[in-house]
C-alpha cells in the first residue's frame, strides 16, 4: 500500500517535471520559428502566462456535458500516455506504471484523445465542426498506419510490446539502437511523426485561422487551458516514446531532455521550410512513401 | 465609335452628346427606350461589360440621372447612357435580365436614393442600412449632419479647421490676409 | 418603458431573418418539434459582473493577462491595416505577448480599428459579448474618439465609448504600427493597476449601454445578451 504511494508520488513529480518542459519546449521551438522569419518571438515564460490567464479567467460558457468531458478525455489521452511510458530506462522512480503490453495501450491512447475531442465537438454548436473532425480524425488516421507498421515491426524484432525491454535491448552503445539495428522501421515512423506533432505540412488541422477548425474554436478560459497543458505534456511523451522505441532510451534526466528536444526538433525543422499541405495532399503523402516503408519493414521481420 | 454614336443617334433618338475623351462618351436617352439601347449596346455593338451603374440626384430640376457605363472589351472603348428620371414617381425599368450583377447596383439604388426597380430580385432587402426608418439619405433634402448629431452623441469640443487658412496662419503668420 | 419594450418587440418580428423566425420542425424518426432559433441558439442572461475578490492574488493574475493578450482578428475599418504589420519582423507584437485568435471567445482584446458603421457596430458587440471576462477593447484612430472625417456621416458612429466600454484611445488617422503598440502598453499599464475592469463596467451598466446602442441600431433583430 505505501508502496504505492511512493510510487504515485514520484509519478506525479515525473508529471511536473514533463509538463513544465513540455511548455519551455513549447517556446523555444516558437522562438526557433521566429528566428528563422528574422524576428525575436515570445518569451521563453510565455506559455506559463497564458496558461495563468486561461485558468484565471472570470468567465466560461458550456454547451452541455460532453462539451466538458471534450479537453478532460484529450487530457486523460495524455495522461494515459504518460502513465504508462517508461521516461528513465533503469531508474526506479521515473518508469511509471509500464508493464507488459503498455506499447498497444499507448498506441491506444493516442487515439483516445482525438475521440473525445470528436464527442465534444458534437455539443459545441459549431457548425464547422463536424468538417474540422473530419479532417482531423482523417489525417490522424493515416498517420496512424506507417506509425503502426513501424511498431509492429520492432515488435517483431525485439519480440516484445513491452518498451522497458525495447530500451533494455538497445543499450549498450550507438550500435544498438533501432535507428542502427532497423532503419527501415525508424524513417517509416519519423516520417509519421510528422504528422502526429501536427507542424508544418500537415498542420491545416490546428491552423487557428482556417474557418473550420472545429472544436477548438469553441474553447475557451479554463477548456482551452486544459486543451493546452495536455499539448504541452504530449509533445514530450510522445517525443519521450520516439525516443524509447528508435534512439536508445535515457538513462538520466539530461540525455532525456536532450533526446525529447531533437526528436520535436525534427518536426520543426521540416514544419518552418515547408509549406501548407490539404488535407487530401497530406492524406496521400503518408500513404505512399511511409506506408509502402513500413509494409517493407513488416516483411523484414515475417 | 463615331459611326456607332451616329447610328443609335438615329435608331434611338438620342440626345446631348458629350465626348469626354476619344474612348468615351456619354449620351441621353428617354427612360422609355434606355432598355432597349442598352441590350442592342450589349447585345450587337458588343459591349459586354457592365462597368456601373449610378444615380445623381438633380433636386432643382428635380431629377434623377441615371448612368448606365457599358464597355466594349475588344474596342477598348466605354460609353455613358444617362437616363433622367421623374424625382417624385423615382421609377426606373429594371435590366436585372441583361447583367446579374445589374440586381445589386439597383438594390443599393433603391436603398440609397429610393429608386425603384420593379422586378428586380432581393430589391427589398438591406444592402448597408440595415432598418433604415428616414427618407433615403442620398437624396440630397436629406441633412447628413443634423442626422448625425442627432443620433450619433457627437463629442463636446470639437473643432474645424479650413486646411488652407490653418497651414497659411501656422506657416505665415506674419503674411496679411 | 413598456411601450419602448413592445416597439423593440415589434421591430425584432419585422427584422428577423427567415431562419431564426419560429418554426414546426419534422424530425427524420416523424416526430414534429418547435424551433426558437433565438432560444436555441442564443442565450438571453445578463452578463454578471465579477469583482476580484483577493487583492493581492488579483495583482499576480494581472501581471499574467497584462503579459498574454490575446487580440479578436476582426478588423472594423480601414485601420485594419496597421494590424498585420504588427506581426511582421518589423514589429514583432510577439515579444509583448501579443498574440493573434480568431475566435472571440478566446480572446480577451478587441480592437476597434477605425470607423464603425451601423452595420459593423452590430457585429461588433455580438464579438464583444461573446468575450469572456476579463476583457478590454482598445479604439483606434480618431472616427472612434469623435468621428473623425465622418463626423457627419449618416452612418458612422461618433463616439465610442457610449456603445462598449473603451480602455485605451490611440489617436490618429490612421496611427502608425508604433502608435498601436504605445496604446498596447498603456493597456498593460492599465490593466496592472488594476484599473481595466471593461467587462465589469458593461454588466453594471448593461442598460444604459444597451439603450445606446438600440437607439442606433434600428433592426435590432437578436436576444439582448448574445454569446
Amino acid at each position: 500500500m505505501n508502496d504505492i504511494i511512493v510510487k504515485l508520488l514520484w509519478t506525479l513529480l515525473g508529471l511536473f517535471i514533463v509538463l513544465n518542459w513540455g511548455l519551455l519546449m513549447g517556446a523555444t521551438m516558437r522562438k526557433i520559428v521566429a528566428r528563422v522569419a528574422h524576428r525575436y518571438g515570445i518569451p521563453f515564460y510565455q506559455p506559463w502566462l497564458d496558461l495563468i490567464k486561461l485558468y484565471s479567467n472570470r468567465s466560461s460558457i458550456s454547451h452541455g456535458v460532453m462539451f466538458y468531458l471534450g479537453p478532460v478525455f484529450r487530457l486523460g489521452g495524455g495522461l494515459g500516455i504518460f502513465l504508462f511510458l517508461p521516461l528513465i530506462y533503469g531508474s526506479e522512480h521515473f518508469s511509471n506504471f509500464s508493464w507488459a503490453g503498455d506499447l498497444i495501450l499507448i498506441l491506444y491512447f493516442q487515439f483516445f484523445g482525438m475521440l473525445g475531442m470528436a464527442l465534444g465537438a458534437s455539443d459545441g454548436g459549431h457548425p464547422n465542426s463536424v468538417i474540422g473532425i473530419t479532417r482531423g480524425l482523417g489525417q490522424f488516421t493515416t498517420v496512424e498506419v506507417p506509425l503502426t507498421l513501424a511498431v509492429i515491426s520492432i515488435a517483431l524484432q525485439y519480440n516484445t510490446l513491452s518498451i522497458s525491454e525495447i530500451v533494455a535491448a538497445q543499450q549498450g552503445g550507438f550500435q544498438n539502437w533501432t535507428l542502427v539495428t532497423n532503419p527501415l522501421a525508424t524513417a517509416a515512423a519519423m516520417l509519421s511523426l510528422l504528422g502526429l506533432f501536427r507542424e508544418a505540412p500537415f498542420n491545416l488541422v490546428k491552423a487557428p485561422n482556417e474557418v473550420p477548425i472545429g472544436p477548438p474554436t469553441e474553447y475557451h478560459s479554463a477548456f482551452l487551458g486544459i486543451l493546452r497543458t495536455n499539448g504541452a505534456l504530449l509533445h514530450v511523451v510522445e517525443a519521450a516514446l520516439f525516443m524509447n522505441l528508435f534512439f536508445g532510451g535515457a538513462t538520466h534526466w539530461v540525455e532525456f531532455i536532450v533526446k525529447t528536444f531533437l526528436v520535436y526538433f525534427w518536426s520543426v525543422f521540416v514544419g518552418v521550410v515547408s509549406p501548407r499541405f490539404r488535407i487530401e495532399q497530406s492524406v496521400t503523402w503518408f500513404l505512399k512513401i511511409p506506408l509502402a516503408i513500413g509494409i517493407l519493414a513488416v516483411i523484414l521481420y515475417i | 465609335m463615331k459611326e456607332i454614336i451616329q447610328d443609335i443617334k438615329k435608331r434611338f433618338n438620342c440626345t446631348d452628346e458629350i465626348e469626354q475623351s476619344k474612348t468615351q462618351t456619354y449620351i441621353t436617352v428617354k427612360k422609355e427606350l434606355a432598355i432597349a439601347l442598352i441590350t442592342h449596346l450589349r447585345d450587337i455593338e458588343g459591349f459586354t461589360h457592365l462597368v456601373l451603374l449610378t444615380a445623381v440626384d438633380w433636386i432643382e430640376n428635380n431629377q434623377f440621372q441615371l448612368t448606365y457605363m457599358l464597355n466594349n472589351p475588344t474596342k477598348k472603348i466605354d460609353i455613358g447612357v444617362r437616363v433622367f428620371i421623374n424625382r417624385e414617381t423615382a421609377t426606373m425599368d429594371s435590366a436585372h435580365h441583361l447583367w446579374e450583377q445589374m440586381a445589386t447596383y439597383q438594390r443599393e439604388l433603391k436603398e440609397m436614393f429610393g429608386i425603384d426597380f420593379p422586378g428586380s430580385p432581393r430589391l427589398n432587402e438591406p444592402f448597408i442600412l440595415e432598418g433604415w426608418d428616414n427618407i433615403p439619405p442620398y437624396r440630397r433634402d436629406f441633412d447628413t449632419l443634423k442626422y448625425a448629431q442627432e443620433t450619433f452623441f457627437p463629442r463636446e469640443g470639437r473643432e474645424t479647421n479650413d486646411p488652407a487658412e490653418f497651414m497659411k496662419k501656422k506657416m505665415y503668420p506674419d503674411e496679411e490676409k | 418603458m413598456s411601450d419602448n419594450t413592445k416597439n423593440i418587440e415589434e421591430k425584432k418580428d419585422k427584422f428577423l431573418a427567415e431562419e431564426n423566425k419560429k418554426r414546426i420542425v419534422t424530425g427524420p424518426d416523424g416526430v414534429q418539434f418547435e424551433v426558437d432559433p433565438l432560444q436555441d441558439y442564443f442565450c438571453d442572461k445578463r452578463p454578471v459582473a465579477k469583482d476580484p475578490k483577493n487583492k493581492v492574488i488579483e495583482n499576480f493574475l494581472n501581471w499574467a493577462r497584462a503579459e498574454s493578450l490575446w487580440v479578436l482578428g476582426f478588423g472594423t475599418g480601414c485601420g485594419n491595416i496597421e494590424i498585420p504589420p504588427l506581426l511582421t519582423p518589423r514589429f514583432d507584437a510577439f515579444r509583448y505577448g501579443i498574440q493573434m485568435r480568431p475566435t472571440p471567445r478566446q480572446s480577451s482584446v478587441l480592437i476597434i480599428s477605425g470607423y464603425l458603421a451601423v452595420k459593423t457596430l452590430k457585429r461588433a458587440i455580438r464579438s464583444y459579448e461573446q468575450m469572456q471576462n476579463p476583457k478590454y477593447v482598445l479604439a483606434l484612430g480618431s472616427c472612434t474618439i469623435n468621428g473623425g472625417m465622418y463626423y457627419d456621416s449618416y452612418n458612422t458612429i461618433n463616439r465610442l465609448d457610449y456603445y462598449l466600454p473603451v480602455d485605451v484611445y490611440v489617436a490618429g488617422c490612421m496611427p502608425r504600427p508604433e502608435a498601436l503598440l504605445s496604446g498596447f502598453n498603456k493597456l498593460k499599464e492599465r490593466i496592472k493597476a488594476g484599473r481595466a475592469e471593461g467587462a465589469n463596467d458593461y454588466a453594471n451598466k448593461f442598460d444604459w449601454y444597451k439603450a445606446n446602442q438600440k437607439k442606433i441600431i434600428k433592426d435590432w433583430n437578436m436576444p439582448d445578451y448574445n454569446w
